[in-house]
């Protein structure tokens, strides 16, 4: 573990900026530093982008990349929050079913609700996919939890088994959307179950910041407790913490933000996982430092990831949850043999 | 004083314990003895507070447990568990540190910090400040653990009492952190802390102990002072074995030989 972690600090947020802007700046159209200058100089004086280059750069890149960094993030705080809940290091939001549940409530209402009521689709349309994908995604991850119990008790491997199960329901409920709507639906549907970023506009970009700042905030006032809490159970509540409230607590935030990122990216597999695992090699497992440097560091590999999805198969474009898949399959494998697998470690008593 | 009275604890139908009293004094080292599934370790969750007792009440210095809020709890009460089951790399110092979480609320203040520092110099743990906990012996990890409960009821209460309650404290240790741990334990009494440790060893037990109390089948079968309420026949009673009492060459004290 490294001991002066301000190095780790600076160098990542260092990192990350560069990124952002190598990410800006590469893609399908190239775009140099000095347009992006003129481009926000124009924006603030509210003149019309002077350029092509210009308004891809503001009605394009800039949000895709805020919203690829600002999902990253989320992802990676999730994957934290988890594995502080269940003192296991191999839980993520993609494996509880809370993503694959947000995915399917993001699609029934994508599809469905314009047959229920053409209202729908025009007045609230942002708005609720979200809030079906925060249902879906609460609904999903309320039935691993309830199903994996057994006298009291979730172990990792009735959690991974059910989480399988659940993840099948919510991936063939999508299934079935994509294969009701009509055509043009079908297209942007199949995203949900691959996560992709090039739908990016800045609405989005508004209402995740939002839900992460204010989530993430929460989160840091509990990390105190989330520490106790890898202790056990027992000693947590000996050190003053209502492991209770503070897993219910936990468990809502944390299927709030994954659910809202869901909605608008589609499922992204392992990010909880990869990120997580990195920063305990380098920093330990101290929550008070997790959390913050699982923001900066699920940004900045998100939006390596998806300039890799964007450049690799350029002019045409990858749908990121397969790359991060491909990646993140081998690291699952690696925790899976490296904790000695499944019932001994961890497990969370409900 | 902590005072448990009339406590009976159900699990399912199973009756774990039967009508449980018992009274334990600042300033004596309690301990709990008794064979395998005698309830100590239910008993000791019940008057720690994390288990609910099915009857009967638990008084913490004459104010009841359960009416006490948990944080207020934390700060005067430090329970050493059997198990603790940590399974992520954190530092020594990290985890002794964890004692101190309900005396702060997001960063150690300057007092929390110098406590962890004099228990880790008191525990031998300077050097493994910034060793990764997992990477320890079992022996090593429940010595950290102990500088953790200890880290957590340091400093003498300004009015009350403090709790100190070990759940097998010695289990994976050496002879000499053994006595090392009861020593450290002894230097903790006055009159206003309370300890309590269930212990299987009973010889350790009479050297440190001023109130031993017996359970068997989930009821209190005898208490008292060492030299007092120890004899043979108790002792085949709980332990079914048959044993012999002989004075300690060393100091007198009561000293217990089993047959095999």
């Amino acid at each position: 573990m490294l001991r002066n972690n301000k190095w780790f600090f600076i160098i990542s947020l260092v990192l990350l900026g560069l990124i952002l802007i190598l990410a800006i700046a590469f893609g399908a159209v190239s775009i140099s530093i000095s347009e992006m200058g003129s481009a926000i100089m124009h924006y603030f004086q509210g003149k019309a982008p002077a350029s092509i280059h210009e308004g891809v750069f503001l009605q394009l890149r800039l949000p895709r990349v805020l919203l690829c960094a600002v999902t990253g993030a989320i992802l990676a705080v999730s994957g934290v929050l988890m594995q502080g809940l269940f003192r296991n290091p191999i839980v993520e939001p993609g494996l509880a079913g809370t993503s694959a549940g947000a995915a399917f409530g993001a699609s029934f209402i994508f599809v469905m609700g314009p047959k229920i009521s053409p209202a729908i689709k025009e007045m609230t349309g942002p708005f609720l996919v979200p809030i079906f994908a925060f249902a879906g995604g609460l609904l999903a991850t309320y039935l691993v939890y309830s199903l994996a119990k057994n006298a009291s008790r979730i172990s990792i491997m009735s959690l991974l088994l059910v989480g399988i199960a659940i993840n099948a329901v919510a991936l063939s409920g999508t299934g079935f959307m994509t294969y009701i709507a009509r055509d043009p639906q079908a297209r942007s549907i199949t995203f949900w179950n691959l996560g992709t970023f090039a739908g990016a506009s800045w609405l989005q970009v508004w209402i995740t910041s939002a839900v992460a700042a204010i989530i993430f905030a929460l989160s840091f006032r509990y990390s105190k407790q989330l520490n106790a809490l890898l202790l056990g159970e027992e000693e947590a509540s000996y050190l003053g913490v209502d492991t209770k409230k503070l897993k219910t607590r936990i468990m809502i935030l944390n299927t709030a933000m994954v659910s809202v990122a869901t909605a608008f990216v589609g499922v992204i597999g392992f990010m909880g996982l990869i990120v997580p695992h990195i920063l305990r090699l380098i920093l330990g497992s101290d929550n008070k430092k997790l959390l913050p440097a699982a923001i900066i560091v699920g940004a900045l590999l998100m939006v390596l990831a998806d300039m890799g999805a964007r450049l690799l198969l350029a002019p045409a474009e990858m749908p990121i949850g397969i790359l991060t898949s491909l990646v993140g399959a081998p690291i699952f494998i690696i925790l899976l043999k490296k904790f000695n697998i499944l019932g001994q470690k961890g497990g969370y008593n409900a | 004083m902590l005072r448990a009275s009339g406590i009976h604890y159900h699990a399912g139908k199973k009756q774990i314990l039967k009508n449980v009293s018992a009274e334990f004094h600042a300033g004596e080292f309690n301990m709990i003895l008794g064979p395998n599934g005698s309830g100590k370790s239910t008993f000791l969750k019940i008057f720690s507070g994390e288990l609910a007792a099915s009857e009967g009440i638990i008084q913490y210095d004459e104010k009841e447990l359960r009416k006490i809020p948990r944080e207020t709890q934390a700060r005067s009460r430090a329970v050493m568990s059997q198990h603790p089951e940590l399974s992520f790399p954190l530092t020594v110092e990290e985890v002794v540190m964890m004692g101190r979480y309900p005396h702060f609320d997001f960063a150690p203040a300057k007092k929390d910090r110098q406590i962890v520092e004099e228990v880790m110099g008191k525990m031998d743990l300077i050097n493994f400040r910034e060793r990764n906990y997992l990477s320890l012996s079992g022996g090593e990890k429940q010595r950290v653990q102990f500088a953790r409960v200890l880290t957590q009821i340091w400093e003498r209460p300004e009015k009350g009492i403090r709790y100190l309650m070990l759940d097998e404290p010695l289990s994976s240790l050496d002879i000499s952190y053994q006595h090392e741990f009861l020593r450290m334990a002894e230097t903790f009494l006055g009159k206003d802390t309370v300890i309590i440790a269930i212990i299987h060893d009973i010889n350790l037990a009479i050297q440190y102990a001023h109130r031993l109390f017996f359970l068997k089948d989930g009821e209190l079968v005898a208490q008292g002072k060492p030299s007092q309420v120890l004899n043979e026949e108790l002792l085949l009673h709980i332990f079914s074995i048959k044993a012999r009492i002989l004075p300690n060459p060393l100091n007198g004290s009561p000293l217990i030989l089993f047959d095999r």
